[in-house]
């Protein structure tokens, strides 16, 4: 017997809007069963995880703070993906934003101005910018694997970072700990709004969604990146190019995980670490894909991936149980959220075969 | 649908009353962990302290706890959360979850917070750090009776006052049983990674060492120690189970009386900001059982922990030389407890360059 994911013909609207919906119940459902196995009250439970954070100031501002940088990633990444062009990479980018941004505050820090934030952001932004252009450059003009190189550059960069903090940019006093100096105020990315804690990093992720929306929605470039990536060789038809496409793609989703990097460092941190971030480049990836490469989709996914991350924290405070059951929880919610999606567009077909005469035909 | 939101909404209603209600009653104690409770090291050693601590306080206090906190943004909301959910007196357990607990504790005037290891305290924050190196010393000394080749290797973590302290000690202790004893120091730099640890100490025992100690969270070293037939010392708690022919003994961290002592102060309003620095006298740590090793080794170790908890023996006393040669502590001084918090120099013998 063999599975086949099989293509739909065509794809059921009614289907794809009900999707996240379905795939929430059916967490709900098999979430519920474990935190009985395990014998919490699942109501209890689910509200703390789902609901709990929402209801606070404080706990918007978290989830403000957690889903910036995956949304500004993803947003970026998705014009990537729907261009077919694959950069893993994000997470290199995030770094080497991060540090271009952080030469300002770091090296320079006796410089205060009101210019310093400004150019700590652009900064930030070339330096993810330049760190893609290297896979792009690779793609472009010695036909390399993309997904290869952007990915291997994502430990030259957290290295690189590691040997900053310890080495050149080290703290002079900081105890021998590996981190930079703290950002003078002035080079701190402020809040939003007075209430909390929640920076502008937030707000950059927004409108760079609605950007890249709009530019993907109503302009000439928009329509391009479709057509190329649904077909090259259409593309060139058209009078497009793929190389220019690569450059543009990979340069436009670099300086975004790169602003996302100094955004979250001078927001959130304060400082350099040898790791300042638990892997935001890569779970972008989930995110644009969670929000099925739409901007504006990528901005609830985002949201929806943090109030994970807050709400699996509100249960165990609220519950008394290790996170790793929470862990379990996030997995259900990602693996039936995608599965439905999936299953949107393929059908699955279970294929019989009368195994006497597949092996026949083997021998012969 | 209408009866189904109500009865929604009324359960929304009766937990949120209920969790109100139940703490009103009794004073909630929380802890913040960097690893997971069961890491078999330095968390674990935090864990049972709080679960000894709900024990003996069990009508009047619950406690609470969040495992597996990354240092850095994520820790500031963890601790932020706890301080919101009604916790009288939070104790965050990791060196760096300084800058945090700093921070959300200027926020929350009223919330009493403990940091571990530190050095940065407040009206509402006080710091507490246990006396390891006296442990460390009474491993110097057992490392060196037992070593064939005169060399043992240290696993270290981040080259901190604290860390350093500890390298210092153990190869003073050891030198006081073997002049020529060497040490050898590999920089981990993480308190908590499995594969890293084992890694460092693969390559120290590749480097010759047959006496292995640690300062990092893990019982991956012991682990190594093990496959490889070498003797080893545990950290932060009992790791007998890891190598029980391998463990020689184990500075074992026993918060518990600690947080029993200063929760009650926290109960009877007598709380005030200290900055606690106990040792082996005070049972903040303890000795895990001398193992793995002849009886006049072990009648040696425990006669050298009697003199260190009586206060006969210091041991950070002269004469002591720096690694470059110059003097430190002339013969039968002793350091002061301010270096020893900002010990920034390895003493003679080490072989390593302590990275700057």
């Amino acid at each position: 017997m063999r599975i086949e994911l099989e293509r739909r013909p065509d794809v059921s609207r009614l289907f794809s809007i009900l999707s996240p919906v379905i795939a929430l119940a059916l967490t709900i459902f098999f979430g519920g069963i474990m935190f009985m196995m395990l014998g919490k009250d699942p109501i209890l439970a689910l509200y703390s995880f789902f609901i709990e954070p929402l209801m606070e100031v404080w706990s918007l501002h978290e989830l403000a703070i957690k889903a910036a940088p995956l949304i500004l990633i993803a947003v970026g990444l998705s014009v990537c993906y729907r261009s077919n062009n694959w950069n893993i990479g994000a997470e290199g980018q995030f770094i080497m934003g991060a540090i271009a941004g952080s030469i300002l505050p770091v090296v320079f820090y006796d410089w205060q101005s009101p210019l310093v934030l400004p150019l700590m952001m652009i900064l930030g932004m070339l330096g993810g910018a330049l760190f893609a252009a290297i896979p792009a450059f690779l793609k472009a003009h010695m036909n390399t694997n993309e997904i290869l190189t952007s990915l291997m550059l994502v430990y030259v960069a957290q290295l690189f970072l590691d040997w900053l903090v310890r080495g050149p940019w080290r703290n002079p006093g900081g105890m021998n700990f590996p981190e930079t100096r703290t950002f003078d105020p002035i080079a701190v990315l402020p809040e939003m709004v007075a209430s909390g804690r929640a920076h502008w990093g937030f707000g950059f992720a927004i409108i760079a969604a609605v950007l890249i929306w709009f530019m993907m929605r109503y302009t000439l470039k928009g329509f391009e990146i479709t057509v190329l990536g649904q077909s090259a060789r259409a593309g060139r038809f058209a009078g497009f190019s793929s190389r220019k496409m690569i450059w543009f793609s990979m340069l436009l989703s670099g300086a975004l995980a790169g602003l996302a990097g100094i955004a979250e460092v001078s927001g959130a941190i304060q400082q350099l670490r040898p790791v300042i971030s638990p892997g935001y480049g890569f779970t972008a990836i989930i995110v644009a894909f969670l929000g099925r490469l739409n901007p504006l989709g990528i901005v609830v996914a985002g949201l929806v991936l943090a109030l994970t991350y807050l709400g699996g924290e509100a249960v165990q405070v609220s519950m008394q149980i290790s996170d790793k059951p929470i862990r379990v929880f996030q997995g259900l919610l990602l693996f039936f959220v995608l599965s439905c999606d999936t299953l949107i567009h393929y059908k699955i077909r279970m294929m019989w075969y009368d195994l006497s005469e597949t092996a026949g035909k083997g021998a012969r | 649908m209408k009866k189904l939101l109500l009865a929604l909404a009324t359960t929304a209603a009766v937990i949120g009353f209920s969790a109100a209600a139940s703490a009103a009653d009794k004073a909630k104690i929380c802890f913040v962990y960097v690893g997971s409770k069961t890491d078999g090291g330095w968390t674990q050693a935090h864990d049972i302290g709080r679960q000894e601590l709900e024990k003996a306080l069990a009508d009047k206090i619950e406690t609470q706890f969040l495992e597996n906190v990354p240092e850095g943004p994520d820790a500031e909301r963890a601790i932020e959360r706890l301080a919101r959910s009604g916790c009288g007196l939070i104790f965050t357990t990791s060196f760096g979850f300084m800058d945090a607990t700093v921070k959300i504790a200027a926020k929350f005037p009223d919330v009493k917070f403990e940091h571990a290891t530190g050095y940065k305290s407040g009206p509402n924050l006080a710091t507490y750090n246990s006396r390891f190196y006296e442990g460390r010393y009474i491993q110097g000394q057992i490392a060196a009776k037992m070593s064939q080749k005169g060399v043992a290797g240290y696993i270290a973590s981040f080259p901190i006052p604290e860390v350093v302290m500890g390298i210092n000690s153990f190869l003073i202790g050891a030198r006081s049983v073997n002049p020529e004893f060497k040490l050898k120091v590999v920089w981990a730099n993480t308190w908590f990674d499995p594969g890293k640890e084992a890694d460092a100490a693969k390559a120290l025992i590749d480097q010759g060492v047959d006496i292995l100690t640690q300062h990092t969270d893990t019982t991956a070293p012991m682990q190594v120690a093990a496959e490889r037939g070498i003797k080893a010392f545990g950290q932060a708690s009992d790791m007998i189970k890891a190598g029980p022919e391998t463990q020689l003994t184990a500075i074992v961290d026993t918060w518990g009386a600690y947080y029993i002592k200063r929760t009650q102060a926290f109960i009877d309003g007598k709380w005030e900001t200290t900055s606690s620095w106990d040792g082996l006298k005070d049972g903040i740590l303890t000795m895990a059982p001398y193992t793995n090793m002849p009886d006049d080794v072990k009648a040696m170790a425990e006669e050298t922990q009697k003199k260190i908890e009586s206060g006969e023996l210091k041991p950070f006393t002269g004469p002591l030389k720096k690694q470059d040669g110059s003097e430190w502590l002339a013969a039968g001084a002793s350091s002061d407890d301010g270096t020893l918090l900002g010990m920034n120099f390895y003493v003679e013998g080490v072989d390593d360059k302590l990275p700057q």
